[in-house]
């Protein structure tokens, strides 16, 4: 039973956290691009630039209001199914989410409402300065929770307090500027920006397509392709930095992105393959069905080093003593040695028996790196689900590539030639809509599945974090957010294709 | 002399005031909950109500995201009440959260082309999110005072024991009475909003005349859980960090603490008084006195029930378990920064107040909504 509801729970915070995921980059890249044409607006002054702002504007308020809806969920959901989690590590993780609230939430819905409503209340000036002040608000509150997120994958700036039983922040700095959320951060917002790109051109090639709109789409055109160009160059840049972390901070996660279940030097990267379904950790099995794999390519991306040695799951599991990597084994004694001390701890300062508790809180602090794995049953556990893993992370880099190449092709296209006389261009931009979301979710699940079973990287498994309650009552909510954010995105795609087919001239 | 001096308690102490303070804010900023369930009674034709909805349409997030900072900012400050009440309560919790996931599409989406649900329905969404959600928030912050069943373990982790999950709030009267009063005082709210916010005889008109029934609902619910609450016993903690039951526990604190008394003394003088003037002489500005007036007697009943050696979610199950501000706080160092990133708080208020004061010069007209393009 209790394997069901951290199943369930999980598969609850997927959920909702995927239906989210549908929103926000939508938000974080198109905010930039209204604001860029509005500022196109007040420097032109043209009525043209306005009505163009105007028409992304009215897209960017249908998308926010679900975004929104979908949201606040996520920022209760840590203490309605991670209860324990949210008192083990609130101390930390709470503080980001506070600060989000703060900083950047306020300001979004503040001048949000001017934006919207502004146009003819407010001056341009003012407008103007509003619909930026909504971008870099959205972008901010993706910084805080991605700071929460980052520090998930990689715990920094805590102690562990025995008395009070959590995780103590003793360095802000180190929380916010840790490495981990830092290119989290970049490579995140980064993916919001082309989708916001994506779906601008992808909507003009429509109207293109269709022979309608033609000024109006041709300019989105080249604004969000220019942006989106630089946008996917930035995401490559920022990609490149997160799988360098991972080597470093997550090696499991990365070999499970690769598949790579034996160590080796000058790994490569596997450009296209099929695991073998039937492949387990203990045989010696081939990895692949087919594989194609440029040399030295995952040693150089996740070491910057030509030669390094990558190592595998099987290392990492069973432990290689050459390359000084602690077998899970041994990681899962110190584990229990950490959590069986803090039970001492607890019971000398009951007893108050002073040596015993100093005792046990040293012996707590030896092995608390390893406290998670106190509740690890066999070493294999700690392996993700690597098809799941392996896949999203290969159909995200595909993905994006395409994307960087469609921009470019835009742009040429859109400055050097009729681009309305290459209707397949059209098609690719129109098709790549879907395609931006599919990345975007595939990266989450590369980031959230790679991780499992830890729900803080080594300190504290899924199973330990989330709340007592009965499976069923976890069930019961579980659908009704998917029936419910279901009809809702429903009703978003109907109201969004109808404002489309109305076009820029159609109005609100 | 910084943050880093005071005491862990004086930072406990500090944060609880700002979560009073938010909460009073969030209250005040409810009017956007009571307007929803009064549009039908306010408008006697579809123009009409589309004037109310977007008077409070362009406030609704504020108030949504007073609600996310209230919830960060208990996670951040208390965390331990953040796992145990809303992992415990969980139904109590989500039934909230489904009011206002619905409630937030249901703007933008009511009358646009296409939107699978029909009007009515997203209509029914806002009614559902101003009278049940409130409701039911006024029952979850009773319980602040009427107590929950929750045991904690010595790793802190928390087991609710029962199998309701927060719905047994609902066997208990008491909560009921807050659930009420927190309903009919959004609505008297949203009517001097309106009055305040749009500038048309026959709205205004409707609006004093709801305030009369509702004031009569609100003083019987409200009167009626302060005098309850002022007899009930109380939940005390001891010098020794021990939790008792202690007699008119709330009155005392009220006493004890005499600021705070007055506090609350004038906030219920200033909501009587701004109503009043509201009915009588129809004056429009009434929404200050009586948002002021909330947000004091909103905040005077959360420092009463956190400040003064008081648990303030108390567990029915095991005294012992009962969260007070001391122990289920954020460590001194969480405590701090959370206090230096708090100094933003008055910028963002300025800044929400020049927005506000830049959108609202102008008041709302009939002649703007049928003209505008921009409506939600």
């Amino acid at each position: 039973m209790e394997d069901y509801l951290v199943d369930w729970s999980r598969a609850q915070f997927a959920l909702t956290a995927l239906y989210h995921w549908l929103f926000v980059p939508l938000t974080l890249g198109l905010g930039f691009i209204v604001a860029i044409m509005e500022t196109i607006y007040v420097k032109t002054g043209e009525e043209f630039w306005k009505k163009t702002t105007k028409f992304w504007m009215g897209l960017f308020a249908i998308n926010f209001a679900i975004g929104v809806a979908t949201g606040i969920i996520m920022e209760f959901e840590f203490g309605t199914n991670w209860a324990n989690y949210s008192w083990f590590v609130g101390d930390i993780f709470g503080a980001p989410l506070a600060i989000e609230g703060i900083l950047a939430f306020f300001m979004e819905s503040t001048f949000f409402a001017v934006m919207f409503f502004g146009w003819d209340k407010v001056g341009k000036k003012f407008h103007l300065i509003s619909t930026w002040l909504v971008a870099i608000g959205s972008n901010l509150s993706a910084l805080w929770i991605l700071v929460a997120n980052g520090w998930m994958q990689y715990p920094v700036g805590m102690i562990f307090n025995p008395d009070t039983v959590r995780n103590e922040m003793n360095n802000f700095w180190d929380v916010i500027l840790s490495p981990v959320a830092i290119s989290k951060f970049l490579h995140t917002v980064g993916s919001g920006f082309v989708m916001g790109a994506l779906f601008v051109v992808g909507v003009s090639a429509w109207y293109l397509l269709k022979n309608r709109e033609i000024k109006f789409a041709k300019s989105s055109i080249l604004v969000a392709a220019t942006f989106g160009l630089i946008t996917s160059i930035f995401l490559v840049i920022s990609g490149d930095e997160a799988a360098h972390q991972i080597a470093h901070k997550q090696p499991v996660k990365l070999a499970a992105m690769e598949g790579l279940y034996d160590g080796e030097y000058g790994a490569g990267l596997v450009v296209f393959g099929l695991l073998n379904p039937n492949k387990t950790l203990e045989d010696e099995k081939d990895s692949f069905l087919v594989e194609i794999t440029v040399p030295k390519i995952l040693s150089i991306l996740g070491y910057h080093e030509l030669n390094a040695y990558v190592p595998g799951l099987k290392d990492l599991v069973y432990g290689n003593a050459e390359h000084n990597i602690m077998s899970t084994a041994e990681k899962i004694q110190k584990g229990k040695i950490a959590v069986a001390s803090l039970e001492e701890y607890k019971e000398a300062k009951k007893s108050e028996d002073a040596l015993g508790a100093k005792n046990a809180r040293l012996s707590l602090q030896e092995n608390m790196k390893y406290f998670g794995y106190g509740y690890i049953k066999a070493p294999e556990d700690v392996v993700p689900p690597i098809a799941l893993t392996f896949y999203s992370f290969h159909i995200m880099v595909y993905l994006g590539g395409w994307f960087l190449l469609l921009f470019a092709l835009l742009l040429f296209f859109i400055t050097k030639r009729e681009i309305r006389d290459y209707r397949w261009l059209l098609y690719g931009a129109l098709w790549s809509i879907p395609l931006g979301y599919i990345a975007g979710e595939a990266g989450w699940i590369v980031a959230e599945v790679g991780r499992q079973p830890w729900a803080i990287q080594d300190l504290m498994p899924v199973g330990i974090a989330a709340t007592h309650i009965a499976t069923t009552s976890v069930m019961i909510s579980f659908t009704l957010f998917a029936v419910l954010f279901t009809t809702l995105l429903v009703a978003e795609i109907k109201i969004m294709t109808a404002q489309i087919k109305n076009g820029p001239e159609g109005g609100h | 002399m910084g943050f880093g001096d005071l005491s862990l308690l004086e930072l406990q102490q500090l944060w609880w005031i700002v979560i009073s303070l938010i909460g009073g804010l969030f209250v005040f900023m409810m009017f956007v909950q009571g307007g929803q369930t009064m549009l039908n009674k306010l408008a006697d034709d579809e123009t009409e109500k589309t004037m109310l909805v977007n008077a409070i349409g362009r406030k609704w997030e504020l108030t949504f995201t007073t609600l996310v900072l209230f919830g960060g900012a208990l996670f951040a400050a208390f965390p331990l009440f953040y796992a145990t009440s809303f992992g415990g309560a969980y139904w109590v919790w989500m039934a909230i959260l489904f009011c206002f996931i619905i409630q937030a599409v249901s703007y933008e989406f009511r009358t646009k082309e296409n939107n699978l649900l029909g009007q009515k329905t997203y209509e029914a969404f806002l009614n559902i999110n101003g009278n049940i959600g409130v409701f039911l928030l006024g029952m979850a912050i009773a319980t602040f005072f009427s107590g929950s069943e929750f045991i904690l373990d010595s790793n802190n982790f928390s087991t609710w024991q029962n199998p309701l999950r927060g719905l047994e709030a609902f066997a208990n009267p008491y909560n009921w009475l807050l659930g009420f009063s927190l309903v009919y005082l959004a609505k008297i709210n949203a009517a001097l909003y309106f009055m305040n916010n749009i500038d048309y005889e026959p709205i205004k008109n409707k609006a004093i005349e709801s305030i009369k029934i509702n004031m009569i609902f609100f003083l019987i619910f409200f009167l009626s859980f302060a005098i309850w609450t002022l007899l009930r016993d109380g939940y005390a903690i001891t010098e020794d960090s021990i939790i008792v039951m202690q007699q008119y526990k709330y009155l005392h604190n009220f006493l004890e603490m005499p600021i705070v008394l007055a506090m609350f003394l004038m906030g219920v003088v200033m909501v009587v008084i701004g109503v009043f003037v509201a009915i009588r002489y129809k004056k429009t500005c009434c929404i200050r006195t009586v948002g002021a007036g909330i947000v004091l007697t909103v905040m005077s009943i959360l420092l009463n029930v956190g400040l003064n050696n008081t648990a303030y979610y108390p567990s029915t199950s095991d005294l012992q378990s009962s969260i007070t501000i001391m122990n289920s706080s954020g460590s001194h160092y969480t405590l701090k920064v959370m206090a230096y990133a708090g100094l933003l708080i008055p910028f963002v208020l300025a800044y929400i107040a020049y927005a506000w004061y830049s959108m609202d010069k102008v008041k709302m007209t009939r002649k703007e909504i049928e003209e505008s393009s921009h409506n939600y």
